[in-house]
């Protein structure tokens, strides 16, 4: 498909709106349905979309491989950092109430840096599968 | 969506059996939204019918679109999966009628969270509250879980491809 002059134009507009779609399911879902699993997917859903229509090549070379491992890895510890922060900061793990000396707004910090644990992750591995799976039928070519 | 599963049982053609599992994602996402469960329905959106269409899109690439003709009549895994089945609707006749307001679930922690997410957590979105905030727990074991799943693709497919070099 890399020659299809009207896919690569059109994915070029599209793109960058399936990002900004991203972006806000993510910080929106504290309001609207949403968080982090589902601009996970939608982010990695970008980066796939993009390797269909200009390769897999051009995609790593925007999403290279090693930021895509990094990324599985992040999530998690970005996860369990935010637990071990409430731990260091007197309260039980995952007690998003002490991380801020509002409690309500603690919650909202925790939310936060909990989701975006989670989005980092799940596109992550998104990505990294996709890769997986495109390299192998070009290995078999 | 009985349709759409009966004719993904009948099709040979894994293609359109793929399409048409994406098919069916999106009417699951419908019926979804029909029962107000907006953050499921999303989910089921862009996993099932997004992502793993293009999964599975790409692992058909591997190999051929047709399936292959069954080696024996699958006799004793049709009984053993009616069986289940059988089990499984049993239990559903236990369950709560649908909708009922005096069921287990309403009546145990639901109740407390959705009166008190307003004071403590303030957060208009009750499904992110509990998802993120009271069930930080079970919502840590899901990443851990997606992590564990890529990890293992990794260690599969990257070990064959280093055999292939050698």
């Amino acid at each position: 498909m890399k020659n299809d002059l009207i896919l690569r134009v059109i994915a070029k507009l599209l793109i960058p709106f399936i990002v900004m779609f991203a972006v806000y399911v993510q910080f929106h879902g504290d309001f609207g349905p949403g968080g982090g699993f589902q601009a996970g997917v939608i982010l990695a859903a970008a980066v796939i979309f993009y390797a269909l229509i200009y390769g897999l090549a051009d995609a790593r070379k925007v999403v290279p491989e090693s930021v895509v491992e990094s990324m599985m890895a992040l999530g998690v510890l970005l996860y369990v950092g935010v637990g071990i922060a409430g731990l260091l900061l007197g309260g039980n793990f995952l007690d998003y109430f002490v991380l801020d000396p509002d409690p309500v707004h603690g919650q909202h910090r925790g939310i936060f840096w909990v989701e975006a644990g989670v989005a980092i992750t799940v596109s992550g591995v998104m990505l990294k599968i996709f890769y997986m799976f495109a390299d192998r039928g070009k290995a078999d070519e | 969506m009985a349709v759409t599963v009966w004719v993904i049982i009948q099709s040979r053609n894994l293609f359109s059996v793929i399409v048409l599992g994406g098919i069916y994602s999106f009417l699951m996402a419908t019926v979804m939204v029909a029962m107000d469960a907006v953050d499921v329905a999303m989910t089921e959106a862009s996993v099932g019918a997004g992502i793993s269409t293009v999964l599975l899109l790409g692992a058909l690439y591997l190999c051929r679109s047709e399936e292959a003709q069954p080696m024996r009549k699958p006799w004793l895994p049709l009984a053993v999966s009616v069986a289940v089945a059988g089990l499984l609707v049993y239990g559903t006749l236990g369950l709560p009628e649908f909708s009922d307001p005096q069921a287990p679930i309403h009546v145990h922690v639901a109740p407390r969270y959705l009166n008190e997410v307003k004071q403590e957590v303030d957060v208009p979105n009750a499904v992110t509250a509990v998802l993120a905030s009271y069930r930080g727990f079970d919502t840590l074991g899901e990443t851990t879980v997606v992590f564990t799943a890529g990890a293992g693709v990794i260690a599969l497919l990257r070990r064959r491809r280093r055999d292939r070099q050698s």
